[in-house]
C-alpha cells in the first residue's frame, strides 16, 4: 500500500467549504508547504481548525477562509498574528474564537464518536457568545452542575506535519511537545501528512524510538515528502522559525497591497523557488531552534 | 534576614509577588512573563520546593530556567509537561497561574482577548480568551499588572470577559462555591486581593511611599482597606541575590516604566 501524494495531489482531494484541521502549536510544526499549495490553488470558503500560527493569517489573507476556528492565532515571538489581527479589525475575518481546552475537548469528542464533551470550561466566559451555538447540560447525578456540551468538532481533512514517514503512514514526530496532532487525526476524515523525511521503513529495533509515533497509520491518507515543509515555523529538531522571515511577513500586513507583494516574492512560483526566495536550504536548515 | 537598602521597584514587585504560593499544595505553577516567573521560581528557592515549573517549553526542571538568554546555563531536566499534561493539571485545579490581563474589572474578571464592543470587528485584537475561561474556573489565579491605571483597572465591566470573577450571577447553575479562586492582584503601586466582604476588592500594603488615595484615584472601582494594611515589605539581600541568579540579564529593568527604586525619591 502506497500513501506517497504530491502537494498538488493533495490539494485536489479537497473541496470548497471544508473543515480543515492544522496541527502544530503556533509558529511551530506547521504543514506550510501544503498551506502555500492551497493559496496557489482555487479553493475557497475552507473553515481553518487551528491552534493558529501564519497558516491562519496566510490563508485568510490570501481569500481561502470563511472561518477560523482556533485556540490562538500567535506567532509567539510576534505575539498576535498580523494578518489576523488586521483582518479582525477591519471586520473581515469570521471567527470562532475558544478556550485553548476546548478546542482540544472538541476536537477528542470527534475521535471518540460523541456529540459532546462535559466541561466547566466556558459558561460564564465570553466564549459562549463568540459561539452562539454553544449548549449547555445538567448533570445527571446528585449535583445538578451545569456544564458545557462542548460540541465535538469533526474535520473533513487534518494537515499535519511530521519528522520522519514512510509510505505505508507510519509517522514519526520529534521534539519536545506532540501538542494535539493525534487528536486532529482522530476528528479527521482524511488525514494528510507532510513531512521532514520520507523513508523506505521507519522500522527501528529500538522500542523506545516509537514513542514519537503520534498516530496509526490506518488514520493517514496521504503522505507528502516535503523537507523543510515547515519553513517559516519551527520543525523540531530539524530548524528554528525563521524570525527575520516572519517579521518582513509581520511588516507587510502594515503595507498597501502588502500580501499580494508577499505572496509574488515568496509563494506564488512554487516550493522550489519558495525555498530559494527565502534564502536557501542551506539557510533554513540553519536556524537556530528558539528557546523561550 | 534584614532587609535590603538597595533594591528597584520591580526587583520589590518581585518579592511581593513571590508570596502567592505562600498557602499552596505541591502543585504545578505557571507564571506568563518575567515577572511571575521569577517570583515563582523565588516562591520554590526559598520557602516552597514542592513548586513545580517548566522551562517554558515542555519539559519540568527542578532548577527553575533563567528568564532572558539562557547563555552558559544548562538546563537539568526532571520530567514533562507537553500542552496535553498542562490541560490535565488545569482541569485537575492542580496548578496556580500568575498571570497579566490587559483589563480587570470590580469582580475580579480579566480580558486579554479583545477592545472594543463589537465581537465582529473589535477595536484592538489582543491575545483572544487562550486558556483563561478554564483557568479561571478549575484554579487559582493571581495576576500582576505593571501599570495601576483605570485602563487596567476599569469602571464597569471588562470588554471580554476571558476569565470569570466573583460576578455570581453569570456562573453556571450549581457551581461550586469556590468556582473561582483569585490569589494575589500585584501592581506597581501595591498588593491586594478580593477577599473583602462579598469579595470586594481590598489593598494589603501599599508600595514605600504610594498613598492609598493614590492607588483609590487609579482604579476604577472601589477598593477597600484590609485589616492590619501596611507597606509591602522590602526584599531581603537573600532574595535579591536568588533575582539575579533567576534573571541575570536584568530583563525585569524593563517590567516597570522607568525602572523607578524600590523606595520613592522624596
Amino acid at each position: 500500500m502506497n500513501k506517497e501524494m504530491s502537494l498538488k495531489s493533495v490539494v485536489a482531494e479537497l473541496r470548497d467549504g471544508m473543515t480543515i484541521g492544522v496541527g502544530g502549536w503556533g509558529p511551530r510544526r506547521k504543514p506550510m508547504a501544503l498551506i502555500r499549495e492551497i493559496m496557489r490553488s482555487d479553493l475557497k470558503d475552507l473553515t481553518i481548525v487551528a491552534f493558529g500560527g501564519p497558516e491562519v493569517g496566510m490563508l485568510a489573507a490570501a481569500g481561502k477562509l470563511a472561518s477560523a476556528k482556533y485556540g490562538f492565532v500567535s506567532l509567539d515571538f510576534i505575539p498576535i498574528e498580523p494578518y489576523f489581527r488586521k483582518m479582525r479589525q477591519d471586520g473581515t475575518l469570521k471567527v470562532q474564537e475558544l478556550d485553548e481546552g476546548l478546542l482540544y475537548l472538541g476536537l477528542r469528542a470527534a475521535g471518540n464518536n460523541t456529540p459532546f464533551a462535559p466541561t466547566r470550561v466556558g459558561p460564564g466566559s465570553a466564549v459562549m457568545k463568540m459561539n452562539p451555538e454553544l449548549k449547555t447540560i445538567r448533570s445527571p447525578y446528585g449535583d445538578q452542575e451545569e456544564l458545557l456540551a462542548m460540541p465535538a468538532i469533526h474535520l473533513d481533512a487534518a494537515l499535519i506535519h511530521v519528522s520522519r514517514a514512510d509510505r505505508t503512514g507510519n509517522t514519526l514526530t520529534f521534539g519536545p511537545d506532540p501538542f494535539f496532532d493525534e487528536f486532529f487525526a482522530r476528528a479527521a476524515k482524511k488525514v494528510y501528512v507532510t513531512t521532514e523525511e520520507l523513508v523506505d521503513s521507519v522500522a527501528s529495533e529500538n522500542p523506545e524510538d516509537m514513542k514519537a509515533n503520534l498516530f496509526e497509520p490506518y488514520l493517514v491518507t496521504g503522505v507528502v515528502d516535503a523537507p523543510l515543509g515547515a519553513h517559516p515555523t519551527t520543525s523540531h529538531y530539524s530548524y528554528g522559525w525563521d524570525a527575520s522571515h516572519l517579521k518582513e511577513y509581520a511588516a507587510s500586513a502594515k503595507e498597501d497591497n502588502g500580501w499580494q507583494t508577499f505572496f509574488d516574492k515568496y509563494i506564488a512560483d512554487g516550493e522550489e523557488s519558495y525555498r530559494d526566495a527565502v534564502g536557501g536550504d542551506d539557510h533554513i536548515r540553519a536556524l537556530p531552534i528558539p528557546t523561550i | 534576614m534584614a532587609p535590603a537598602k538597595d533594591f528597584t521597584l520591580s526587583e520589590l514587585v518581585i518579592a511581593a509577588a513571590s508570596e502567592a504560593w505562600r498557602d499552596d499544595n505541591e502543585l504545578l505553577v505557571t507564571g506568563i512573563g518575567p515577572v511571575p516567573r521569577i517570583a515563582a521560581g523565588l516562591a520554590k528557592l526559598t520557602y516552597h520546593p514542592g513548586l513545580q515549573m517548566t522551562d517554558g517549553e515542555a519539559w519540568l526542571t527542578e532548577d527553575p530556567v533563567p528568564v532572558g538568554p539562557r547563555g552558559d546555563y544548562k538546563a537539568r531536566y526532571s520530567g514533562w509537561m507537553p500542552y496535553r499534561r498542562v490541560f490535565e493539571s488545569v482541569w485537575s485545579g492542580r496548578r496556580h497561574a500568575m498571570v497579566t490581563p490587559v483589563q480587570i474589572d470590580r469582580w475580579g474578571q480579566g480580558n486579554i482577548s479583545m477592545l472594543g464592543d463589537n465581537l465582529e470587528k473589535p477595536k484592538v485584537q489582543m491575545l483572544g480568551v487562550r486558556g483563561f475561561p478554564g483557568n479561571s474556573v478549575c484554579h487559582k489565579n493571581s495576576m500582576f499588572l505593571p501599570s495601576h491605571t483605570k485602563r487596567t483597572f476599569v469602571e464597569g465591566e471588562v470588554d471580554v470577559v476571558a476569565s470569570l470573577g466573583f460576578k455570581k450571577d453569570t456562573w453556571p447553575a450549581n457551581a461550586p462555591e469556590d468556582f473561582v479562586e483569585i490569589g494575589l492582584m500585584v501592581t506597581n503601586l501595591c498588593v491586594f486581593d478580593f477577599n473583602g466582604p462579598d469579595h470586594a476588592a481590598q489593598v494589603l500594603s501599599l508600595h514605600p511611599g504610594v498613598t492609598f488615595d493614590e492607588v483609590q484615584d487609579n482604579t476604577g472601582f472601589e477598593l477597600l482597606k484590609a485589616e492590619g494594611m501596611n507597606e509591602t515589605p522590602a526584599p531581603t539581600q537573600e532574595q535579591l541575590d536568588i533575582i539575579k541568579r533567576l534573571d541575570p540579564t536584568d530583563v525585569r529593568a524593563k517590567v516597570l516604566k522607568d525602572n523607578p527604586p524600590g523606595i520613592r525619591a522624596a
